[in-house]
């Protein structure tokens, strides 16, 4: 059982800058991480022997909407800012958690795939990358997989999201 | 003429009595061999997540009920116990206790689905009639409860919609002495059927390693034969006030971790809710349940993960809030979502006929896969 | 020989071709086996033991060649309809579609913020019932069965019906 501070203490001594901060809140603090690096220090967290994370409980694309938005015809577009990636992990054998958080710039979202480190996270990267549009580099099979293949209307959970009229032929809005 | 193989593409679903809903399954064959399996996904995705940020926090929970419709009671509890970490609130104790008991009854009635559905897929009818008999039984419950058969939005942030109808406790000790002979005839007509072992030992085997690295969770990793069971190891509510057991498979008529294994764990949870809910009910305190109901939910900006133990696995919500009454971001983790992707792999080199055996003993419901 | 033999031996039973043909029409109505979200439980236990589909004569085929009905049951996303719509098209006639909740009537829950969701399966496909609820009762889901049996049981074998 491991505390948060002494787990970024662990891993800001191996990969020093790729690990950033440590932000503290009430609940569940989270340490901030290289989104290109995050599978190395998976990897580590994986398989050192004292920390043993083997069980990736979640991993959720988060759309920051940090940017300059301008509305334009009621739907505000949003530039810059960052999409970030937050990874829930636990051990089944110390029974310790912790949250990583990774942020990557909007117009250029790539972080480092993890599917290989833990195998849970193949569909739930697929399912970020389908809903946020966030690339995960080196991951196996990067498709669409919620929304149909052929979907050219963008990323729905971003907050600029604009849904089309039309798909085949149906019509989408009610 | 040389002799030429070739793999063939079979094409199961959208539209197949089996799949439990509208899941397409692209197999990869060699004969009758299967080499790849290749679900496909989304044919029932209504946006949760995205409706979330448009509602205000109450009003999320109809939507939590309509993921895994056959367990809508333990949806809404965990995202019930979310947004109260998240405000960190205290609960009455007569609200625990009521969610506790609605949530193992509706652990009953989401097994008898997966039991009766998964007689049905191998071939035996009775044993769904059955079980659907039971479970009629339960939704009389529920519905004397909160009016509703199916998705109640009882469970409230802070509390519950409605107190217990006045007769719910003696319905429910009647219901419990007779499900007792049920399971008992349950096992005598399926479980210990020759033709159903035949078709359920031994295949699609799931090693212990393999699981937990996929994420597996819920009767598919106690299948296995790992004690793992949210409510006792990362215990929330009260369910640390009461004496259960984690029934784990032990390759009784099989390999550990084989179909049998998963569909018996099942068959054993159903026992142990039966005694969860009967010292619930001795336990019930009295007490006010809508007392706690916050007037306006406003969380204070942060992030909460939040997992419960729901009938299918670990169900957890992701919750960041910015400070105002809707959610910023709402992520579910949906345990068939994650249980589903392990399909590949536990069918690979069995036949065709197995991969029905395999998606029924895994459990998905399509609602909660593609939300 | 059955009991009805013995009861009507050498009898000759008149009747019109409409109501021979829409009587055995009524009374046997397919329905492929197909679900689609929530609504399909409460069908599945329409269909189970308590509720019976079968005593008005409706059973679950796999295959919707031969089938009467489609009872679509559940939210139709954008990706679905397409395959609701060959499944319908596949189906032979004549065939009725009985739209079962809200989801199907007019995207339901789902109808605003739901960029997947079809508003409405009357979008796709012609709809001859619909049975409102969220999910509708096995109750609710009976009575536009009967709705639809009363619509056959009106219909000429010549005349289209409107
Ligand atoms: S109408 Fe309601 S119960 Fe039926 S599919 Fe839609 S959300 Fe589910």
């Amino acid at each position: 059982m491991k505390s948060e501070e002494e787990l970024f203490n662990i891993l800001k001594t191996k990969f020093n800058e790729n690990v950033i901060k440590l932000v503290k809140q009430p609940i569940d603090p989270f340490i901030i991480c290289d989104p290109l690096m995050i599978n190395e220090i998976s990897l580590y967290l994986l398989s050192n022997e004292e920390l043993l994370f083997d069980n990736l409980m979640n991993l959720s694309g988060v759309d920051d909407a940090n940017g300059k938005s301008t509305p334009i015809e009621g739907i505000a577009t949003i530039e810059g800012g960052t999409l970030s990636v937050y990874y829930h992990l636990e051990s089944t054998k110390f029974r310790h958690k912790v949250v990583l958080k990774v942020c990557t710039p909007r117009e250029k979202p790539e972080v480092a795939s993890v599917a290989l480190v833990w195998r849970s996270a193949d569909w739930h990267e697929r399912e970020a990358y389908d809903l946020l549009g966030i690339k995960f580099l080196n991951h196996p099979d990067l498709r669409r997989i919620l929304m149909p293949y052929d979907w050219e209307a963008g990323y729905p959970l971003r907050k600029d999201y604009a849904n089309p009229e039309f798909y085949h032929g149906m019509k989408v809005p009610y | 003429m040389a002799i030429k193989t070739e793999e063939m593409v079979l094409n199961m679903g959208p539209q197949h009595p089996s799949t439990h809903g509208v899941l397409r399954l692209e197999l990869v064959l060699e004969g009758e061999i299967i080499q790849k399996v290749i679900p496909h996904i989304g044919y029932l995705h209504r946006c949760f997540e995205k409706h979330c940020e448009a509602m205000t926090y109450p009003q999320v929970i109809p939507y939590t009920d309509r993921m895994d419709y056959l367990a809508a009671m333990g949806n809404e509890f965990g995202y019930a116990i979310t947004v109260e970490k998240l405000l960190g609130i205290q609960l009455p104790e007569r609200v625990e206790y009521i969610r506790v008991i609605m949530g193992e009854l509706q652990r009953i009635a989401s097994h008898l689905v997966a039991i009766g559905t998964y007689g049905a897929d191998i071939g035996a009818m009775t044993p769904f009639l059955f079980a659907f008999r039971d479970r009629e039984v339960i939704l009389n419950l529920f519905e004397i409860t909160c009016g509703a058969r199916m998705l109640y939005n009882y469970i409230w942030v802070g509390g519950l919609s409605h107190d217990l109808h006045p007769d719910f406790v003696r319905l429910t000790r009647e219901f419990i002495k007779y499900f007792r002979p049920k399971i008992v005839e349950m096992n005598e007509l399926l479980s210990t059927n020759r033709i159903f072992i035949e078709r359920t030992a031994n295949v699609g085997v799931l090693p212990l390693e393999t699981a937990i690295n996929f994420g597996i969770t819920g009767p598919m990793l106690r299948g296995s034969g790992f004690k793992w069971d949210l409510r006792r190891d990362d215990t929330y509510s009260v369910y640390n006030k009461f004496d259960f057991d984690i029934p784990v498979g032990e390759g009784k008529v099989g390999t550990v971790g084989d179909c049998w294994d998963r569909y018996y764990v099942r068959i054993l949870e159903m026992g142990e809710s039966l005694k969860i809910i009967e010292q619930a009910l001795d336990q019930l305190p009295e007490g006010d349940v809508t007392s706690a109901i916050p007037k306006r939910i406003k969380p204070p900006v942060g992030s909460v993960y939040k997992r419960v133990e729901n009938p299918r696995g670990e169900l957890g919500y992701f919750i960041i809030s910015n400070g105002t009454t809707s959610p910023f971001r709402v992520k579910v983790r949906a345990p068939s979502f994650v249980n589903l992707g392990i399909m590949d792999v536990l069918c690979k080199n069995h036949m065709v006929a197995d991969v029905i055996a395999i998606l029924g003993s895994v459990d998905i419901v399509l609602g909660e896969v593609d939300r | 020989m059955s009991y009805l033999d013995t009861q009507f031996d050498d009898n000759i039973i008149i009747a019109k071709v409409d109501d021979l043909f829409n009587w055995a029409r009524l009374s046997s109505l397919w329905q492929v086996g197909f679900g689609l979200a929530c609504c399909a439980i409460e069908m599945m236990a329409t269909s189970a033991s308590h509720y019976d589909f079968d005593r008005f004569g409706v059973i679950p085929r796999p295959s919707p060649r031969q089938s009467d009905i489609i009872i679509i049951s559940g939210t139709v996303t954008l990706k679905m309809a397409l395959r609701v719509k060959r499944l319908y098209e596949q189906m032979p006639d004549p065939k009725y579609v009985i739209s079962m909740g809200s989801c199907s009537n007019c995207g339901g829950p789902y109808w605003e913020h739901g960029y997947h969701v079809l508003k409405g399966v009357d979008r796709v496909i012609p709809v001859d019932v619909y049975v409102p609820g969220c999910p509708p009762r096995p109750e609710a889901l009976l009575e536009g069965l009967m709705k639809l049996q009363e619509k056959v049981r009106n219909e000429s074998v010549i005349k289209k019906s409107a």
